[in-house]
């Protein structure tokens, strides 16, 4: 059962991916990758991992996405200079060079896993992933890295902010 | 056949991989920064895998990091974007060689 899930879940994610790279306009790969970061909140409600599927979709599927969305709105990039012709070498050096690596790492996933038989549990017991061994998590052990994710926030908004703006209201 | 900790590694090593052909291929800068996000959710994909295997939250914790640096690089990449748009009239990347000599 949930191994079908999973390649439900796995075929829309590769599927999606593919799509957001494939496609000529950004607004469709935008709408493809919220499809991606959807089915990937899926695979972690999956596993157990319930905060941080909700946190995907709310921040990434939401926040993030909608930034993308209204950036791509705004620009209004018009059609001849979205479809600006590639240079085929790129795409095929890349292709391939992409290519290597996922095989590269499936090469090493085999390896790794030959070691010992690693199947990973997936009727979760109670106390895993809780929002509470989280939150205990967050607070005490990485307090440290959180308070910098707060400044490093802070550093983002303000830095978003005066690129920006544009240069003739600077002094308003 | 159940359901093991391979499965999501090599899924998010495909995931990742895609990613990386997108950033190499597209000459498109917003597709490029939408590749990145990929990279990023691959990586997630990979450390929740991992922490639901080992049964230890910390796997969780790095994502809700990871989360938050991604939307701090969102915001200041489509920035950047903007007002690379508004002074070049562009958004192709190979416009974009100003500081590469």
């Amino acid at each position: 059962m949930h191994l079908i899930l999973f390649i439900i879940f796995a075929v829309f994610c590769i599927a999606g991916a593919i799509l957001v790279i494939v496609l000529r306009s950004p607004v469709a790969s935008a709408i493809s990758l919220i499809f991606v970061m959807c089915a990937i909140a899926g695979l972690f409600a999956l596993v157990g991992a319930l905060f941080v599927a909700a946190l995907q979709v709310i921040v990434y599927a939401g926040a993030v996405m909608v930034l993308f969305l209204f950036v791509i709105m705004l620009l209004n990039i018009k059609e001849e200079l979205i479809t600006t012709d590639e240079k085929r070498l790129t795409r095929y050096l890349g292709s391939a060079l992409g290519l290597a690596f996922v095989l590269e790492i499936a090469y090493f996933v085999r390896r790794g896993l030959a070691f010992g038989s690693s199947s990973l549990y997936l009727p979760v017991p109670k106390e895993f992933a809780s929002i509470e061994l989280i939150s205990t998590g967050i607070f005490t052990k990485y307090l440290l890295a959180f308070e910098m994710t707060s400044i490093l926030l802070l550093v983002a908004i303000v830095g978003a902010i005066m690129l920006a703006r544009g240069k003739g209201r600077r002094d308003t | 056949m159940s359901l093991g900790l391979a499965h999501f590694l090599v899924l998010s090593a495909v995931i990742f991989s895609i990613g990386v052909i997108g950033v190499i291929t597209r000459r498109n800068a917003i597709i490029v920064l939408m590749s990145i996000e990929l990279m990023l959710n691959a990586a997630n994909l990979a450390l929740v895998a991992f922490s639901a295997f080992r049964q230890d939250p910390d796997g969780q914790i790095f994502v809700f990091f990871v989360i938050a640096v991604a939307a701090a690089e969102a915001a200041v990449g489509l920035a950047l974007i903007m007002l690379l748009f508004r002074n070049r009239k562009s958004i192709n990347v190979d416009d974009f060689n100003l500081m590469k000599w």
